[in-house]
């Protein structure tokens, strides 16, 4: 394993205008992840997990742009900075160095192309003149799909088999980080169990780092080394996830984590947390939780926490993380 | 998502369920065509009709250019049906029925072709223009707007007059300005299917993968959308097969055709210039006209019965 992380993302900001008014969506977001490494982004919808993972790919929606941030990928291709990637550029990372397993794959895969032409066109278009039958045999092969549907329909596949096809597309040029954002939503447990073992595999015998941007905990908790918890556009927390999930630092850790109720544990609905997530371009006093945080104080209103590292490495933004 | 971006991509995925590859898909779409009455009707008139054409003068009696007898005076020569004469004679004294079952072939081949010419290029169209959008599909839609405002028969007659005497030497003589004016001014309605069919298409989440992927504009029209507007556009050219061949007719029977070859809507021009009509010689005009009718009528049935195995909202509640 090499010593300098695969992705360093530091200070990360994407926005978007209103008018004259700068919004920001992801306000300063810092992580890394090593090769082999699995990091967890979790947080409730519209805290800036999938618009963080999607510039890393390039794909922000028009309208949100990049406004600051270093993003630095030292693939075995070279060291890439992405905040200065041209759009040829992008188009030669994408795939070949880092490539996305998309959410729901019912709607990702062509429903009038066969499954093998689906992953051949990949790597037609990224690697002319390779010997495209023998890669999709391998891909298709390394994720589980029999020799025998490989020409089949997409909706000949049932759900679990059309995220392994997905899964297959991603491997298909041999990338180094796989982005799955919501890669498990759709599929029922038993199914989202079997992909997420499928991942963790990948990751073990081809050395993948996986950048895994969900909701559920649990799969979190199931599949990666490490999680960043998201709120209101900024990672508030961030460690190991035995630490975080024994002792989340940061009370949105706390409640999100209490939202969960376990099978066979006593009956009872998982807390939700009072209020919403703050809207874009909500401007903040103090701490961004404060309006929901159960433990808050004074203090939490007077100015915006200090993002607190302590000797383990484990990060968080809230006041109470500085005294322990 | 909406039932209505759906339509086509589960057509084709409904009429790939239970074959695999082109040939089945064709043949399952086939076998549901033929489980509705409509549809058996339409392709039992087609059959008869495609028939007619293969083998229409060697059905014949005669050959229509060969008169049985001659006078100067076109009244004389107009003779009732008899053994001989099964549908009568015309005003040249030519026997009626054999230049009926001659020009089946002209006819279904004219329908056919304009629809084809006009099928592609309102697909051609509808394509770029829903998936490029922004002033290219501004610029198109309102070329279509045009074209589809213009009144028909005048600009028909315009254009077949001025290309007439040119296209002595092309394939089907005369008849092929038909062709030619009937494709290039009925596009403008299939495009506009094919458009919004692709607003829908080219949203949807497999488009969008593509484009990530790195497929070009190109790759992406010609791979993953095109297969998800052909079964409309099949239905939609079926149906105007029929209205081609009524066009035909149209201008045919407006002396716009070709008088050297037998089409249904040449012979009733020609009854209609003989008096045939007004003389009560029934024999002479009602079989052309019932014969233009009834393939027009065949391509319909087939056509919205294709548009319904495509298009569940059209379906029948039962």
């Amino acid at each position: 394993m090499n010593a300098d992380p695969l992705l360093e993302v530091r200070d990360l900001r994407v926005a978007y205008r209103d008018g004259g008014r700068i919004v920001p969506i992801v306000d300063g977001a810092s992580f890394e992840l090593r090769r082999g490494e699995a990091l967890g982004l979790a947080g409730e919808s519209g805290c800036g997990k999938t618009t963080t993972a999607l510039s890393l790919l390039g794909l922000l929606p028009s309208g949100l742009r990049r406004v600051g941030g270093e993003l630095t990928l030292r693939s075995e291709r070279g060291v890439m900075l992405l905040h200065r990637r041209t759009p040829t550029g992008w188009r030669d990372l994408r795939w070949r160095t880092v490539s996305v397993v998309f959410q729901g794959a019912m709607n990702a895969l062509d429903p009038v192309m066969r499954i093998d032409r689906q992953i051949g066109e990949a790597i037609r278009l990224h690697e002319p003149g390779a010997d495209v039958d023998a890669r999709v045999a391998e891909v298709l092969e390394r994720v589980g799909i029999p020799r025998s549907r490989r020409d089949q329909y997409p909706h000949e596949f049932s759900g679990g088999m059309r995220q392994r096809a997905m899964i297959a597309l991603a491997l298909a040029c041999g990338p180094e980080l796989i982005i799955g954002d919501e890669p498990t939503t759709a599929l029922d447990v038993m199914t989202q169990g079997q992909i997420l073992q499928l991942l963790e595999e990948l990751r073990r015998d081809l050395g993948l780092a996986l950048l895994l941007i969900t909701h559920d905990l649990s799969v979190i908790a199931e599949t990666c080394d490490r999680v960043a918890v998201m709120y209101a556009g900024q990672i508030v927390e961030q460690g190991p996830v035995k630490d975080v999930f024994a002792a989340p630092k940061h009370p949105y850790s706390e409640r999100l984590l209490a939202g969960f109720t376990h099978v066979g544990g006593p009956r009872a609905l998982g807390e939700a947390i009072p209020g919403t997530p703050p809207l874009p371009g909500h401007v903040f006093e103090g701490c961004r939780f404060a309006d929901r945080c159960h433990r808050v104080f004074d203090e939490c209103r007077a100015g915006p926490p200090p993002l607190v590292v302590d000797a383990s490495g484990r990060e968080s933004r809230c006041l109470l993380a500085r005294g322990s | 998502m909406s039932v209505a971006a759906n339509e086509a991509a589960e057509a084709a995925e409904r009429i790939l369920a239970s074959h695999t590859g082109a040939w089945g898909g064709a043949r399952s779409a086939l076998a549901a065509l033929l489980r509705t009455r409509r549809g058996q009707v339409g392709m039992v008139l087609l059959a008869v009709f495609v028939a007619l054409a293969l083998f229409g003068p060697l059905l014949a009696p005669q050959d229509p250019n060969a008169a049985s007898s001659f006078s100067t005076s076109g009244a004389q020569n107009l003779e009732a049906p008899s053994s001989v004469h099964w549908l009568g004679t015309d005003e040249s004294g030519r026997d009626v029925l054999s230049e009926l079952l001659y020009a089946a072939r002209i006819s279904l081949a004219v329908g056919l072709a304009a629809a084809i010419i006009s099928t592609l290029l309102g697909t051609l169209i509808g394509i770029v223009s829903g998936y490029r959008g922004g002033w290219t599909d501004r610029l198109l839609m309102a070329l279509d707007d045009w074209v589809l405002v213009i009144p028909f028969i005048p600009t028909a007659i315009i254009m077949a007059s001025l290309l007439g005497r040119r296209a002595q030497d092309w394939p089907l003589g005369r008849e092929s300005v038909l062709v030619l004016v009937i494709g290039a001014l009925g596009w403008a309605g299939t495009s506009r299917i094919v458009r919004s069919q692709v607003l829908t298409l080219k949203e949807r989440d497999y488009v969008r993968r593509a484009r990530v992927l790195g497929c070009s504009d190109r790759t992406i029209m010609a791979r993953h959308i095109l297969p998800g507007v052909l079964p409309l556009v099949l239905a939609n050219g079926v149906l105007y097969v029929s209205l081609s061949v009524l066009a035909e007719t149209t201008l045919s029977f407006l002396g716009l055709g070709d008088p050297q070859s037998f089409s249904w809507g040449q012979m009733l021009n020609d009854a209609y210039a003989a008096g045939a009509m007004t003389d009560g010689r029934w024999a002479y005009f009602v079989p052309p006209g019932l014969c233009v009718t009834l393939l027009a009528m065949g391509f319909s049935l087939i056509g919205y019965s294709l548009e319904e195995i495509v298009n569940p909202t059209r379906r029948e509640r039962a």
